[in-house]
């Protein structure tokens, strides 16, 4: 009796289980990438539509820049994110490609009660001096000259930093001293530095919760934190010499003018680009994946998430507050992934 | 006595049914003890290697170097360590009364139908998860200490001459002050639940007797519990300075990780499992030795803890028997 029941069973289970593998058409393929967490609120939102689309799952954490070269470099993950580009020689050493998957913007956030976002003025060598420790009350005569007619308090300055590996502190850092003689020589820049001052978050979500709990604190972090989080954000003073605000156009102004050629692997730094409307503290973001792909199918499915977010995750950018690549470069990222990629000898793309 | 009996009795031990099973238990209680050793030493080991670098390239120095700085590849591990060493004293200055009064209340003073609930309350505190308490300390605690507590202490004690320095500057709500906070309520289970065992342990002949000559409660505790009991409670408080020493994610959170050394304590700082734990996943080459060799530093920290306790126990016990 019991032989009977199994010997009918079998042939159902097989039956269930390859019916499972085909309904979804193609089978589902489950990627992992780690990095970057300065655009996680976008990739999770794109893979999540994509998901919808696909039925393949792209899972991503945003575990910081450093962490997600590390894995790509060891290939624990398919793909790693990093806003601080590799250079020419360390893509070569690890055989990776790079490429930018989204542009975004970083901003000041302050918490002082009473002043509404956009209200603050700030200009490049005042943050750096903020963040030096020179500076240590919000009333000083240097921010006082920038903000004219607005009450400052007589608060002191607690200077909010990551205390992580981060390339939002790289490009943050970067622009610190390409603004100020002082920091360049003292600081630097790189996914981590030795803070003059100030307490350290983890991520960009610790260095929005330090800055929402403590009053008086400045901090810096990706646009898509201080609109999630509610907070006030400031205007900076651009390279031209004007106050802008961090608003999609602004970042896509100063987006426009690069020069993507100019750098292998795409490694161009946004910060401080000229134009009346640029946003001083623009950022690209990288993904990086294996020239010598090890798992082909995955590699591909990473290439076929990304570029299908080019072409139709734009409005969930912008909705954000990201800046989708114009398709003139996705174009020339496309080419790049047909050239360089490579799985077996054969080329992953298209 | 029959033939059987005696040839009952005179069985080999050989013979034993059990003697296999006997045989097999010890061998096994042997090797798990000698397993936990090969670990230890593996830990050690692996420790130093990774290390290495790091103190080939800055020598001994690099334990009273207070720079860290990923940009010039410079690092030293004085600010961290002081940030432990900070943070579990302030957690033992201020565990070590409450604990003591909480263990003698359940003892002496509390009334037997609340004993259960509390010891179980106490000890349901030993179960949350330490990043619950680093949670519950940025969101709940820091904005308190920041708002209320920490200005109290810069207005009344920041003001008294010696321990003044202590308690300067901006109220940040995070800093070692803070961590040594949480820290405490995290290690008062421990210590709580040893000490109450062991108070328990004291006999109710001594406890009667000193009633009897007319001592009040606080007399008994202070002249009969407490003394009989010292090796126990010494050990406790060993024990949680050892979970102090090395707490992670509690601290974390609230530590403030700064590399910069101040004399205050509310000023923010980092301790060496902080630093490890913010810096591990992206760090590479002599950053990663730095870390490796904090670490290793605290393995003789707590080692050396450990070490003086067993010390002082020792001495303790045979000097009161």
């Amino acid at each position: 009796m019991y032989l009977t029941v199994v010997r009918f069973l079998r042939p159902a289970a097989f039956g269930a289980i390859a019916a499972m593998f085909a309904a979804g058409g193609a089978k589902a393929v489950d990627v992992t990438g780690a990095g970057a967490t300065f655009p996680n609120p976008v990739y999770q939102k794109w893979a999540e539509a994509y998901k919808a689309k696909t039925n393949n799952a792209i899972n991503y954490q945003s575990v910081g820049s450093g962490a997600g070269i590390k894995q790509i470099e060891s290939n624990t993950v398919d793909f790693g994110a990093t806003d601080k580009p590799l250079t020419q020689d360390e893509l070569q050493k690890n055989d990776l490609v790079q490429f930018p998957a989204v542009i975004g913007g970083i901003v000041m956030v302050v918490n002082l009660p009473g002043i509404k976002p956009g209200e603050i003025k700030l200009d490049g060598a005042t943050v750096a001096k903020i963040y030096m420790g020179s500076i240590t009350s919000w009333n000083d005569p240097a921010i006082a000259k920038t903000n004219p007619g607005t009450k400052l308090p007589d608060t002191a300055i607690t200077v909010v930093h990551r205390s992580d590996g981060s390339g939002t502190t790289f490009n943050f850092a970067t622009y610190l001293s390409q603004v100020d003689a002082d920091w360049k020589d003292k600081v630097g820049a790189n996914t981590a530095v030795e803070w003059p001052a100030g307490v350290g978050g983890k991520g960009n979500e610790g260095v929005s919760a330090l800055v929402q709990q403590t009053a008086g604190a400045i901090g810096y972090v990706e646009i898509a934190y201080a609109l999630q989080n509610k907070m006030v954000y400031t205007q900076m003073m651009n390279h031209d010499g004007l106050f802008v605000e961090p608003k999609l156009s602004n970042f896509q102004a100063a987006a426009a003018n690069a020069d993507w050629k100019s750098q292998p692997g795409y490694a161009v730094i946004l910060a401080n680009q000229p134009g009346k409307d640029s946003w001083p503290i623009t950022a690209a973001t990288f993904i990086l994946v294996h020239g010598k792909a090890a798992n082909a199918e995955k590699t591909h499915t990473v290439l076929d998430f990304y570029d299908w977010s080019f072409k139709n995750g734009q409005t969930m950018a912008e909705d954000l507050l990201y800046v989708p690549l114009p398709d003139s470069l996705v174009k020339q990222i496309e080419a790049t992934w047909s050239s360089s990629v490579k799985a077996d000898g054969k080329a992953l793309w298209p | 006595m029959s033939t059987a009996t005696i040839e009952a009795g005179h069985r080999r031990r050989s013979d034993h049914p059990g003697r296999l099973g006997n045989a097999l238990f010890g061998g096994s209680a042997w090797s798990f003890a000698i397993l936990v050793l090969i670990l230890l030493a593996g830990v050690m080991i692996s420790l130093i290697i990774a290390a290495l670098p790091a103190f080939r390239t800055f020598g001994i120095p690099f334990i009273w170097t207070s720079t860290w700085n990923p940009v010039k590849d410079v690092y030293g591990a004085l600010s961290p360590l002081y940030g432990t060493l900070v943070s579990s004293a302030v957690a033992m200055v201020i565990g070590v009364p409450v604990s003591l009064g909480i263990a003698i209340f359940l003892t002496e003073l509390c009334p037997t139908y609340l004993r259960r609930p509390i010891s179980t309350a106490i000890e349901l505190l030993a179960a949350v998860p330490s990043i619950i308490f680093g949670m519950w300390g940025l969101f709940v605690l820091a904005p308190l200490m920041q708002k209320y507590v920490e200005p109290a202490l810069i207005a009344t004690l920041g003001k008294i001459p010696l321990i003044g320095i202590l308690f300067q500057g901006p109220p940040y709500g995070i800093g070692l002050f803070t961590a040594g906070v949480i820290l405490s309520a995290m290690v008062l289970p421990y210590m709580v639940s040893i000490m109450r065992d062991v108070f328990e342990t004291v006999p109710p002949q001594l406890r009667e007797s000193a009633y009897g000559l007319g001592a009040t409660t606080w007399e008994v505790i202070k002249t009969v519990i407490v003394p009989y009991s010292r090796v126990g409670v010494v050990g406790a408080f060993m024990l949680s300075l050892g979970r102090a020493l090395g707490e992670t994610m509690a601290v974390t959170f609230v530590v403030g990780n700064s590399y910069h050394i101040k004399a205050s304590l509310l000023a923010p700082g980092s301790t060496i499992a902080s630093s490890l734990a913010n810096e591990f996943a992206e760090a590479d080459g002599l950053q990663l030795a730095s870390l490796l060799a904090e670490g290793f530093l605290l393995f003789v920290l707590t080692f050396s803890v450990i070490g003086a306790a067993r010390f002082m126990l020792m001495r303790l016990s045979r000097k009161y028997g």
